[in-house]
């Protein structure tokens, strides 16, 4: 039942000790070594150290999606973001690149490896988007990839034998790139996120900065997140999900001051003042790239990568993709849970009320589905549970 | 000028001179107390300096009072026209520039309907232009025909887009079109020079007819071709615009301030400002001649050949209306005729008839 994994499906008592990257406060009454053999210590706190060696030798995986017009620079930030080639124009740098008809999804997949830790890094590319006369819906190809991909979970799911380990596919960030205008968002922005923030977590972030002076900047930056929340667009980190005080004010923080993040991306090094830096040279100054009077970028780095990254697959398992669970489970004549109910059950602990029903739905899932998969006529001699 | 005698005419050197030599500067002399009109339409998507770039190449401010609306309310809005006219004075030289601007164009989630308002509009203005030339008071024909069009380009492309090779396409044989790269200062040297080839190699094979400057007479100095040679070797332009002064270097220029250095709008090595301003101050005079001798002329004869055709259209036109017209009245009065004869049926009929309407329940 129990895989240790983080991604795995929560069991009440498990959540609590999933690890993050987030130093949490020492549990007081426990002597400092933990090599001690004084009466009273039992050795708990270990686990913490057992999951991160299982999690260094199974790895891990992460998707993460870039969107917005031909030309923003999302290739080269995340480039920059993940210090190695892993976008899509480094495995084919075609210069003569055409602008696609439609809008094409490319996953493109690295492992990286870092103090011992492998993660699977997938970068999906959304070329064509945003980039016609009439781009009316062309956020329905992205929705659908993502639906996608947490059908492709589910189905893995609900098998009778289930892969130790299944393969995450879901789409844990998604970058969406604003155009530094320096006026407001365009109607294109505000629809697809729109659309998308209910079914992804949707990081903002103004590309090409470099364009705005300060003052330009702050004052986007300002109408930007007016507007956001004037239509109702809830970016990652969601305010509803803000799990206790501190997460509460840690993220309060983000969302009213940094973000959307205004970044500038680099893989070319100068030298500045003796040390070699990433950045943008031009006839009137280079631009570094993690230099915080200058963009950023170190922001963006630091919140998705290291101090956000688990909280964004957490998410993605816990909300987003159980909210298209249900919806599913709801199509094919579950019993409807109410969806608030279901995830404040899980996060609250009490999951056998839900489990007993899951197993219900589950086998009404398997049952409606496709009788083309192999455990389809060993199903049916089963009895209800 | 005061009398003149005659004998202050003969050259002493020159036997035969006859004095018409001096008629271009009567010309000249003419042109300014008249004063010169210029109209320049400037078209791109919200946010690419347009404004900002007028703003600093007349030294004006010519959008006092602007509001710039939200991504909501850009939803509804389709585009529209704005003409703003400024009356500029230099060394006695009068210019009525008008400058034209189109707030809208390339918003929407769907653009293809973006460009019927500009169309219509320039179409509209040689109408006009078309119209007081055929009139009978052609003493004052205002000139309100678009000269120029500034077409701004986004650097965050990777070249043209599809709407801007859809709409150059659409009005390059009504206007001179001058590509211009906005918002120079993001990009750096190299992808500055890559970005305006692309940009050229895609003009040439879509086969846009932008404006081309003039080659230099054989018998200007040297100077000026050079010059010349420059402005066409740059095309197209990539310009910063700004009229904020910043002290750089000890002195007061115009520029943007960044924390990594300033950007002088009116240095040649940091952007094409002043090609772009020399370009449309020295060929202001060859803009109005090609947009009167090519695009003006052009939409002349087309419509003059339009105009023939379609009187005649009218005419089979009516011949139509009025045929399908005396139909209609004919079946009019059958119906008519009809509902008659089956009303005096039921009140002959009375209460044998079964179902009559004033037995039903």
């Amino acid at each position: 039942m129990s895989k240790g994994l983080p991604e795995a499906r929560t069991d009440a008592a498990m959540s609590e000790l999933v690890p993050e990257p987030r130093p949490k406060p020492a549990v007081p009454m426990k002597p400092v070594s933990i090599n001690s053999n004084l009466l009273g210590y039992i050795g708990i706190d270990t686990i913490i150290e057992q999951m991160r060696k299982k999690t260094m030798k199974t790895g891990f995986d992460f998707n993460i999606m870039v969107v917005g017009q031909s030309g923003l620079g999302k290739s080269t930030l995340v480039n920059t973001l993940f210090k190695s080639q892993v976008s899509r124009k480094a495995s084919s740098w075609n210069r003569e690149e055409k602008i696609p008809k439609t809008v094409e999804i490319k996953a493109i997949g690295h492992v990286i490896e870092e103090g011992g830790v492998k993660m699977k890094l997938t970068v999906i590319d959304t070329p064509g988007f945003g980039d016609q006369i009439n781009n009316e819906n062309c956020w329905e190809p992205i929705e659908k990839y993502i639906n996608e991909q947490y059908e492709k979970f589910l189905k893995e799911e609900v098998n009778i034998a289930r892969k130790k380990r299944i393969p995450d596919t879901r789409v844990h960030c998604c970058l969406y790139f604003i155009s530094p205008t320096g006026h407001s968002l365009r109607p294109l922005d505000l629809e697809f996120m729109k659309h998308l923030s209910k079914v992804v977590n949707i990081i903002p972030v103004i590309a090409k900065a470099d364009t705005m002076t300060l003052e330009e900047k702050s004052e986007f930056k300002q109408r930007v997140r007016k507007e956001l929340e004037v239509n109702g667009i809830e970016f990652y980190p969601q305010k509803e999900f803000d799990e206790d005080l501190e997460d509460k004010t840690e993220n309060d923080k983000i969302r009213q001051e940094s973000m959307p993040f205004a970044v500038v991306g680099s893989d070319k090094e100068y030298q500045v003042n003796g040390k070699r830096v990433l950045g943008r040279k031009t006839p009137w100054g280079i631009i570094e790239v993690e230099n915080l009077n200058h963009c950023e970028f170190a922001l963006l780095r630091d919140f998705v990568i290291r101090t956000h990254l688990q909280d964004l697959k957490e998410v993605t398992h816990n909300i987003h993709y159980e909210t298209y669970r249900a919806k599913r489970l709801n199509d094919n004549g579950g019993l409807p849970p109410n969806k608030k109910l279901c995830t404040s059950l899980k996060r609250s602990g009490e999951g056998f009320i839900l489990k007993c029903w899951e197993q219900v739905s589950h086998r009404q899932l398997v049952l409606t589905s496709d009788p083309s998969t192999n455990w389809g006529c060993k199903s049916s001699s089963r009895t209800g549970g | 000028m005061s009398k003149q005698q005659p004998a202050q005419f003969i050259n002493p050197e020159t036997p035969g001179y006859v004095g018409f030599a001096n008629l271009p500067n009567q010309v000249h002399r003419k042109s300014v107390k008249k004063g010169f009109e210029f109209t320049l339409m400037v078209v791109g998507e919200s946010g690419l300096g347009k404004s900002t770039l007028i703003n600093s190449l007349f030294l004006t401010d010519l959008y006092p009072e602007r509001i710039i609306p939200g991504a909501a309310e850009k939803i509804e809005r389709t585009v529209q026209i704005e003409a703003s006219t400024v009356e500029i004075e230099e060394r006695g030289v009068k210019l009525r520039l008008t400058v034209v601007d189109t707030p809208g164009y390339g918003d929407a989630i769907n653009c293809r309907d973006c460009f019927k308002t500009i169309i219509s509009y320039i179409d509209e203005q040689f109408e006009r232009y078309l119209h007081d030339e055929s009139g009978l008071n052609r003493r004052h024909i205002i000139d309100n025909r678009v000269h120029c069009c500034f077409y701004f380009i986004s650097p965050f492309g990777h070249g043209l887009k599809p709407l801007d090779v859809a709409f150059m396409k659409a009005i390059h044989n009504k206007v001179n079109i001058v590509p211009v790269i906005a918002k120079a200062d993001t990009l750096t040297l190299k992808e500055r020079e890559r970005l305006k080839k692309r940009i050229l190699d895609e003009i040439e094979e879509h086969n846009i007819k932008i404006y081309h400057l003039p080659d230099a007479e054989s018998d200007e100095d040297e100077d000026f071709k050079e010059q010349t040679r420059l402005l066409k070797a740059s095309i197209p332009f990539s310009v910063v615009g700004s009229n904020q002064l910043i002290e750089a270097k000890g002195k007061k220029v115009r520029g943007r301030l960044y924390p990594w250095g300033v950007v002088e709008v009116e240095n040649p090595e940091h952007n094409d400002f002043l090609k772009l301003r020399t370009m449309l101050i020295t060929h202001m005079q060859d803009l109005q001649e090609v947009t009167q001798d090519l695009h003006y002329e052009n939409f002349r004869s087309e419509r003059l050949k339009r105009g023939g055709r379609k009187v005649e259209n009218e005419d089979m036109n009516k011949d139509q209306i009025l045929l399908e017209k005396e139909a209609e009245l004919r079946r009019m009065q059958e119906m008519i005729a009809r509902m008659q004869a089956q009303m005096q049926m039921q009140m002959q009929g009375g209460d044998s008839d079964s179902g009559t309407l004033g037995h039903h329940v």
